[in-house]
């Protein structure tokens, strides 16, 4: 599959590097959801694994649990740094999300501020309230205009600002975002075969590499 | 007849439907590289939230104070585990006795967002096990080997963990356990048809399970474990050994310093592959759990031979 990858990526002499945040959560879902599209995956877990990346995700799980480890392992900063330069496409599912806003409520809790938008943790509800739902795409998202997604404990978006785009619904609250290079998921599209959230941000890593290797990430 | 594993479709369970797999399965896969603590107030809670678990456990007693205390151990009081749920907004799992559903019920009624349906607590039916399907909460159950876990499986259980003895702060039991687990799906690969039926008859479950298993070569939920882990060390060899995520009953609220070991071995859980990150995450952590040695508990007294 690995070898196959630079046929269709524009060009490319070499498969798409993307880094997922594996401190803790669903990182080898996400993986697995990458390699489907031919996509190399490393494991980053301490600063040294953000350099040289071609894409970054930053995985569900537990938002707490991630900015803790973030701090003790020394990642806080650089991965501030790396999110705020916007020199690679990042895609953030539901902790993730949580973990760009630009401010958390339910509780207060710090957050990189490089997404234009409040959200409230397990803002529809407790386990018991988790499931598949239909969400709207917007016209112009080149979205399918409807699609399935899996919201697990999931944030709430409470509102928006003017530099974050909503690229898709649920009963009128914005699940789907992006700002600059990040996009971001209430839901969890790699518990999904070939979901559009992540063929979406497939395409933007490889539009990231044909367009040159300076699009890489660096540290420091 | 039974399924060549070459059309197993991987991508759904056998016994789940779809929703039941994104939703309850899904959950669960949130957990993984995660401490999952025992807790029995809202003070202890907010410390376990504080070291970086990714649930916490809401009992009355944790497995040292039940196995020394002896009589009937039963579901948490509603209200004790309402008051945890009020205090962190990390997942609130809480146990229910084997078979009884209608515990299971009065969890649900509250929205705990797992419940362990667990042989820590005095089993409440010696033949069958709570009927997981008929639930929208997810249930984690533990077992001894592979048969044990794809019964829970097939029972619906979405989450896996092996039982250890818990209460003791002795990881021998888990080891065991988790080992049986692997070494049993491996000894599944290359079976033909016939084989894998055979295997299916003496798990008691659908040849469609173990076939999945055969050719998934893991198992279909989220593998963790449970039952005797009192240190980072420990913690880590868990993972090593293949489970995705740890819980610890007594190992930290028994021990000399909650909060330190707590956050070591959330830490441990990351670099569980690592060993120069263990031996700084190891140094500086005060007594860990005094514990008993798995071996010295009477049969009569054993938890984990609880469940059927």
């Amino acid at each position: 599959m690995v070898t196959l990858a630079h046929c269709d990526g524009g060009g490319s002499l070499r498969a798409p590097v993307v880094g997922v945040l594996a401190l803790q959560g669903d990182y080898a879902e996400h993986e697995v959801a990458l390699r489907r599209h031919g996509i190399v995956t490393r494991r980053v877990r301490s600063v040294a694994g953000l350099a040289g990346l071609d894409g970054l995700v930053l995985p569900g799980g537990e938002s707490t649990t991630m900015l803790r480890l973030l701090r003790v392992e020394g990642l806080e900063e650089p991965l501030g740094a790396l999110l705020q330069s916007g020199r690679i496409p990042v895609l953030a599912t539901c902790a993730g999300l949580i973990l760009c806003a630009r401010e958390v409520e339910q509780p207060a809790q710090r957050s990189y501020g490089v997404l234009d938008c409040r959200v409230a943790r397990n803002g529809y509800g407790r386990q018991l309230h988790s499931g598949t739902v239909p969400v709207a795409a917007e016209r112009d998202s080149e979205l399918p205009l409807q699609f399935d997604a899996v919201f697990i404990r999931a944030p709430r978006v409470l509102d928006v600002g003017p530099r974050c785009r909503v690229l898709a619904r649920r009963a009128g609250d914005p699940v789907l975002l992006e700002q600059g290079a990040i996009l971001a998921a209430c839901f969890h599209p790699e518990l999904q075969a070939h979901h559009p959230v992540t063929e979406r941000f497939v395409a933007r890593v490889r539009a990231g590499l044909a367009s040159g290797t300076a699009a890489r990430s660096a540290v420091g | 007849m039974t399924r060549s594993p070459s059309n197993v479709d991987l991508a759904s369970v056998p016994g789940f439907t779809p929703e039941e797999r994104l939703a309850k399965i899904g959950f669960c896969e949130q957990l993984k590289g995660g401490v999952i603590m025992d807790v029995v107030n809202a003070e202890q809670a907010r410390i376990a939230e504080e070291a970086g678990a990714v649930a916490v456990m809401a009992l009355e007693r944790v497995p040292a104070d039940i196995r020394r205390d002896g009589g009937v151990a039963r579901m948490s009081d509603p209200k004790m585990i309402e008051e945890i749920q009020a205090a962190v907004s990390i997942p609130v799992m809480a146990k229910v006795r084997i078979g009884h559903f209608v515990e299971a019920q009065i969890l649900e009624a509250i929205e705990v967002d797992c419940i362990d349906e667990s042989e820590v607590l005095t089993p409440a039916d010696e033949e069958f096990h709570v009927d997981k399907h008929r639930f929208r909460t997810p249930f984690v159950c533990g077992c001894r080997d592979l048969g044990e876990a794809l019964r829970r499986i097939h029972e619906g259980a979405a989450l896996i963990r092996t039982k250890g003895e818990a209460g003791t702060g002795d990881v021998v039991e888990a080891v065991r356990h988790m080992r049986a687990v692997m070494s049993g799906i491996r000894e599944l690969r290359g079976l033909d048809d016939k084989e894998l039926h055979k295997r299916a008859v003496a798990y008691r479950v659908p040849d469609e399970l173990v076939a999945w298993v055969a050719e998934a070569q893991r198992l279909p939920v989220p593998n963790f474990s449970a039952g005797g882990v009192a240190t980072p060390a420990d913690a880590a060899l868990m993972m090593q050994l293949g489970a995705e995520s740890v819980f610890v009953g007594s190992g930290i609220f028994k021990s000399g310093d909650p909060v330190q070991r707590g956050k070591a071995i959330v830490r441990a859980v990351t670099h569980y592959d690592d060993p120069k990150a263990l031996a700084e995450i190891s140094a500086g952590l005060g007594e860990p759990m005094v514990g008993i040695s798995a071996r010295s508990v009477p049969e009569g007294e054993r938890l984990a031979v609880r469940g059927w």
